[in-house]
């Protein structure tokens, strides 16, 4: 990794605004409000968060598939958010998205060679017989058959879809791939699969991810640090294996409890958040999470001051009281 | 002791243009009074329609073979019509399913759905059934259990929802509760919050529950017994500890070693090869057998299930070499 990061988002703000008739006295929705970090060259940092908490929103504005509201996003010394037309366009074949969805995201009346070679066609990489070496290549890259590019996407199962996007991303040759949810809605035995593959690929050809997801566990597969976000903030970040042992933002702790062990054994403290996630129209003042912490020393400041991310033992934890343990302090209380 | 609920050699089918097909093939399971039982699997394997056969929800053109049994004590539910089978449906056994947002009526509010599942079964006034709908809504942890009432569906957060789908179910009292996926469509904290909910109605009512779940994290501590299912059929059952702890059949192991850990050494996945054949194209015999590590030579005849210790049964032959 070089000293300069590949992306650099800086103060990265997203609102959008209600439209129809009484659009002006809605207040707009906050999915990001103030979020920064940076990934280096092959380097994979995950953007951790439940529904609504604004990580998708970050994904599609750093690509500019969404214009921001306000902030940067420094990628190869470029503001992406400043590019105009066609220096955008060269752009975006350095970065590609991969999407959850691998059923919506092809076209049904595309064949699978005709997808992949599409972005190859566009930015006039191959053509003629070089292009469909390059496909063929592509498609045994992803683990698939170079015969499957005469077939269409219905033929193919969920997982072998992913694959098909994926190579689809990787055919004009990015150096950073934003994978939004890329596992979520894949079997458990595929998305091994699918988490396999895009850990190869990272480390053959030297990629950048930005890995957004929901689930810790897949997560720590693949990912060499973590952000959590929680109401279009990042509330904590840190290395992946430090953010997982020892988080300090109260939030993270009942995000890791609530995961499901596949173990009868584990005997991890279980905390359940109580209450609805507030609506990001009209967060919380102070720190957005006060109004369903669990820390015992949450107190006035909280409902008043937002908490700055400062380094804290292993990460940086956006809580005034991250010093102290939420989840220790409550299991050595009698 | 005769169990609560009996299933017996479950068939499915369906006519589709290249024939039929069978994608419940010879399921038997029972559940005990009290206990839980999870049928865990990918997509596809059967589970659910093995879970909506119980109550005779099977989507049409599907049929249920005739030599299929289901038995809820004495009562045999596959026999059911009309008047005696609303009775069993909702009154005696309870279902709630993955997405709470579809299965209620948006038009109706909270207080409304709830009483009429109570005014279906008992014969009580309306106030009375209104005053047992906000007692059921305090049960399952919605705060404010008054105002809620009044709310109508598309007021709640998903998990809300889930919470007024379990009151629904809870309503009549059922003896057994049907959870089909019941928490796959929510946020990891608001499952934890569903899960707290239905483990303590549980407790309290002693309520068996038959959970359907792909997710092997919530069975574990859950269900006091577990059979996993592939391609229609049963492939391993035992208690959930001895199954967790000896998981036996090639593809249960193969589906812990594809799980993700947050905890313990962090290592490379080790996937099933291939993935999940439609029931149009299951091999013959054992139907594991194109993704299986293993090659054994009596792979092509279809394994029956095979005891590999006390009470843990699974669908292949090396079972043989076990025991």
């Amino acid at each position: 990794m070089t000293a300069e990061p590949l992306l650099q988002v800086r103060d990265l703000v997203k609102y959008y605004h209600a439209g129809g008739l009484l659009a002006a006295r809605k207040p707009p929705v906050r999915a990001v409000d103030g979020v920064s970090f940076e990934i280096g060259r092959g380097e994979t940092l995950a953007l951790v968060g439940e529904s609504g908490c604004g990580k998708s929103s970050v994904g599609r504005t750093i690509l500019r598939l969404q214009e921001p509201t306000s902030g940067e996003a420094v990628f190869e010394g470029q503001d992406v958010f400043r590019l105009g037309r066609e220096p955008l366009r060269a752009l975006r074949r350095r970065m590609q998205i991969i999407f959850q969805d691998p059923y919506g995201s092809l076209n049904p009346r595309m064949t699978v060679g005709a997808a992949v070679a599409e972005g190859m066609q566009i930015h006039r990489l191959a053509s003629g017989a070089e292009l469909e070496r390059r496909v063929a290549a592509l498609l045994e890259e992803v683990g698939l058959d170079p015969s499957y590019a005469r077939r269409y996407p219905h033929e193919f199962s969920g997982g072998q879809r992913q694959r098909i996007g994926i190579a689809r991303a990787l055919a004009v040759e990015p150096v950073f791939i934003v994978c939004d949810e890329p596992v979520s809605a894949l079997d458990v035995s595929v998305q091994a699969q699918v988490l396999n593959l895009l850990a190869d690929l990272q480390r053959q050809r030297g990629l950048s991810y930005l890995f957004i997801a929901h689930d810790l566990a897949v997560v720590r597969q693949i990912a060499q640090r973590i952000a959590v976000m929680y109401l279009g903030r990042i509330v904590e970040t840190g290395p992946t294996e430090a953010l997982l042992a020892d988080p300090r933002h109260p939030y993270t702790q009942a995000l890791l409890s609530a995961v499901p062990e596949p173990d009868p054994g584990a005997q991890r403290r279980r905390i359940v958040l109580h209450g609805d996630l507030p609506s990001p129209s009209n967060p919380p003042p102070g720190c957005p999470f006060h109004t369903r912490c669990f820390h015992p020393l949450r107190n006035e400041r909280c409902r008043t001051e937002v908490p700055p991310l400062r380094p804290i033992t292993g990460t940086l934890a956006a809580c005034h009281y991250a010093e102290v343990s939420a989840v220790e302090a409550i299991e050595a209380a009698p | 002791m005769t169990p609560l609920l009996e299933v017996r050699d479950l068939r499915i089918s369906f006519p589709t243009g290249g024939g039929r097909i069978t994608p419940v093939d010879g399921v038997s399971f029972a559940l005990e009074r009290g206990r839980t039982l999870a049928l865990v699997g990918e997509s596809g394997c059967g589970k659910s329609l093995t879970s909506l056969a119980v109550l005779q929800l099977v989507p049409a053109p599907g049929v249920i073979d005739p030599s299929s049994r289901i038995r809820l004590g004495d009562t045999d539910l596959l026999a059911l019509r009309g008047e005696a089978l609303r009775e069993v449906r909702g009154r005696r056994i309870g279902m709630i399913f993955q997405d709470p947002m579809t299965s209620l009526n948006p038009v109706f509010t909270v207080g409304d759905q709830i009483a009429e599942g109570i005014l279906a079964h008992f014969d009580v006034p309306r106030r009375e059934a209104m005053a047992r709908a906000e007692r059921l809504v305090g049960e399952v942890g919605i705060g404010d259990a008054k105002a809620r009432l009044t709310a109508y569906p598309h007021q709640l957060s998903g998990g809300m929802r889930q919470r007024v789908m379990i009151a629904i179910a809870l309503a009549a009292e059922p003896e057994i509760l049907i959870a089909d996926e019941p928490t796959t469509a929510l946020d990891v904290t608001v499952q934890a919050q569903i899960l707290e909910v239905l483990d303590g109605l549980r407790e309290s009512r002693g309520m068996a529950v038959l959970l359907i779940t792909h997710d092997l994290g919530i069975v574990a501590g859950r269900a006091d017994r577990v059979a996993v299912m592939y391609a229609g059929q049963i492939v391993e059952e035992a208690p959930t500890a001895e199954l967790f702890e000896r998981p036996s059949h090639p593809y249960t192991q193969g589906l812990f070693a594809s799980v993700p850990r947050l905890e313990g050494p962090l290592s490379r996945l080790t996937p099933i090869r291939g993935t999940v054949p439609p029931p149009t194209a299951w091999p013959a015999g054992c139907r594991f057998r194109p993704r299986c590590p293993i090659v054994h030579p009596r792979s092509e005849t279809m394994p029956p299930l095979l005891d590999v210790g006390p009470d843990h049964r699974m669908r292949c032959w090396l079972a043989e070499g076990e025991t």
